[in-house]
């Protein structure tokens, strides 16, 4: 069992809920409820991650934060080290293909919430800042834990992406999907079954926990 | 008259998305309903009073405070204007209690006595006891409860009510109209209701203003508008039947009457010198002034007119009965009048035979004869 890894994997998953949260929240609102030139692109754009293959896309992610280019000459420069083959490059990549699961559930989420429950706040004299913590996020709520709970169990299997843009550098990008690999090339299949299994409970305990949450006559419920 | 400092103020011009040429004035305490058909503008125009739609000009000012002023660039958010509103489907917080809901209502939901305050509105409704019930646990009645409990928690200084009252069962209705009719002695704010229900408007409102196709074409108290519509536009939009075109012979002020002549005939009407003598008018008369005839030969009213025709087919409603009756002498026009089911039987009334009817010349109005506006007849 390569606890660094499955570490190293635990730490991703948590570091890029944490800067999609935001961001998701943001971009779901603005595509719920704004109209705009080029929504239509933007949208697309967005759930191109769910369609390329990992490897295409791992391979432009390496290409674009390697040391040829501006992104990561300036990097570089800014700390010292590349950004590939680092645990800020694995970020930076699976914040980019975990966008569309943290966008899509919270912009529909954002979408059933009536639009006349938002007017209604704001004819209550609600600032924004109340209204998105009163009465946007909770209504909105199991849409984004839906979001979070995707990102996690997705950050937690991905291989292309992060072989390509990270390698398999033990306790710096070597996660616990690559560590299973490494483990059957070397033909040591106890322990790449003692992995996956790991990661079979983990991801089945996420997964069973939103739906526990979010589903009818469960802990919480919008009506 | 409205106080023009007290009170809420709206002009609203736009074309687009739906032209608006609307003017609103609505006193302090008072009740002023917005009635017309569907996409006449009446939601709209609520919804730029709320600041949750833009017009392209006008200017609306509440108590002497500028709202919007387009001339000027001022425009208050929705926040910032002090309101209460019921929206149509209530729009309550779905995940919040019924005191919650009402609490979010206030300026300071955490406040001290906030709570206490929160319960109190809901008494006021008749809801003590549902505090705890989520919007989802209410009936559609107590529902729309919510929804005045909490437009009223901000104490706000203009209430505005989109058809409050038409998702609701009628006998659900009828008692929320009583519950708003008695809370409404209490609100000493403007009070702004949009209904496409002029029995309703007239029911619960101090004036009704008329509006279709974005343009206000008429504000007066309801009995005004029911019996002295503006045009023929207004006259055909609160359901009045009995709408014709005639022509002003003369003026007779001894006697306060107006003679004019219909396709041929004469009628002697109210005194209403505002058309002189010659002008084409359109004229109306509320299916409460065409009487039937007494078999015994009455005593009539000085103004009355007496014509006779034949009934044409009638239509029964419940308890009344519409009879249409084609007049003789006047190219056979079509006359409405509505009479009690009793009353048709026991005058024995039947498609095809003769009918005398005694018009109230009091109660005919004269109007212009298109819709192009003039000054009211005086």
């Amino acid at each position: 069992m390569d606890w660094t890894a499955l570490i190293l994997s635990l730490e991703l998953a948590a570091a890029t809920m944490v800067v999609l949260l935001p961001i998701g929240v943001w971009a779901g609102r603005k595509l719920a409820w704004s109209r705009f030139r080029g929504k239509a692109l933007v949208e697309a754009s967005l759930a191109l991650p769910l369609v390329l293959p990992p490897t295409v896309l791992g391979f432009y992610l390496l290409v674009a934060m390697g040391g040829a280019t501006p992104l990561g000459r300036w990097y570089e420069s800014l700390f010292g080290h590349q950004l590939t083959f680092s645990f800020q490059g694995l970020l930076v990549a699976s914040l980019i293909f975990n966008l569309p699961f943290a966008v899509q559930p919270m912009q529909r989420a954002f979408e059933a919430i009536a639009p006349e429950v938002r007017e209604a706040a704001l004819c209550c004299g609600m600032s924004r800042l109340r209204l998105l913590r009163r009465i946007e996020l909770p209504l909105a709520w199991p849409g984004i834990l839906s979001a979070m709970v995707l990102i996690f169990a997705h950050t937690l299997g991905e291989f292309g992406v992060v072989l390509m843009v990270g390698g398999s550098i033990p306790g710096k990008t070597r996660t616990i999907a690559i560590a299973i690999y490494d483990r059957v090339q070397a033909f040591d299949t106890t322990g790449a079954g003692i992995m996956s299994a790991t990661l079979l409970v983990i991801s089945m305990l996420a997964i069973g926990l939103s739906y526990l949450i979010t589903a009818p006559g469960g802990i919480r419920r919008h009506d | 008259m409205t106080d023009p400092v007290r009170g809420l103020q709206a002009t609203i011009r736009q074309i687009v998305p739906i032209p608006l040429h609307a003017d609103l004035a609505c006193g302090r305490g008072e009740v002023l309903a917005l009635v017309g058909p569907s996409g006449s503008g009446k939601s709209t125009l609520l919804r730029c009073i709320a600041g949750l739609h833009t017009p392209l000009e006008g200017r609306i000012a509440c108590d002497g405070e500028t709202w919007f002023d387009a001339g000027s660039r001022v425009n208050l958010s929705t926040a910032r204007r002090r309101i209460g509103m019921v929206f149509q489907h209530y729009a309550l917080f779905p995940h919040l209690s019924a005191l919650e809901n009402v609490l979010e209502g206030m300026d300071d939901p955490g406040g001290t006595g906030s709570r206490e305050r929160g319960r109190e509105l809901l008494r006021k409704v008749h809801l003590d006891g549902l505090e705890r019930r989520r919007p989802h646990q209410l009936s559609g009645g107590q529902q729309q409860r919510v929804a005045v409990a909490r437009a009223l928690a901000r104490d706000p200084h203009a209430l505005l009510l989109d058809e409050p009252f038409s998702a609701v069962d009628r006998s659900t209705r009828e008692k929320l109209y009583g519950e708003l009719a008695e809370l409404r002695r209490e609100l000493k704010m403007p009070v702004v209701l949009v209904t496409h229900d002029l029995e309703e408007a007239v029911m619960l409102a101090d004036r009704v203003s008329i509006l279709s196709r974005g343009k206000t074409l008429q504000t007066a108290p309801p009995l005004e508008v029911m019996e002295r519509p503006a045009s023929v536009e207004v006259a055909r939009l609160v359901g009045l039947r009995n709408v014709f075109e005639g022509r002003v012979l003369s003026h007779h002020r001894d006697r306060g009457t107006t003679v004019t002549e219909w396709n041929g005939r004469r009628l002697d009407v109210r005194l209403q010198e505002g058309f002189p003598g010659g002008a084409r008018v359109a004229w109306v008369l509320p299916a409460a002034g065409v009487l039937l005839m007494p078999r015994d030969r009455p005593t009539e009213g000085s103004r009355d007119n007496i014509v006779e025709g034949i009934v044409g087919r009638m239509v029964t409603l419940g308890s009344r009965v519409r009879v249409p009756v084609y007049v003789h002498g006047t190219d056979e026009a079509l006359l409405t009048t509505t009479v009690p089911r009793h009353l048709a039987e026991s005058y024995a009334l039947a498609e095809g035979r003769p009918l005398s009817l005694r018009l109230r010349g009091e109660q005919i109005h004269l109007m212009p004869p298109d819709d192009t506006p003039r000054d009211p007849p005086v």
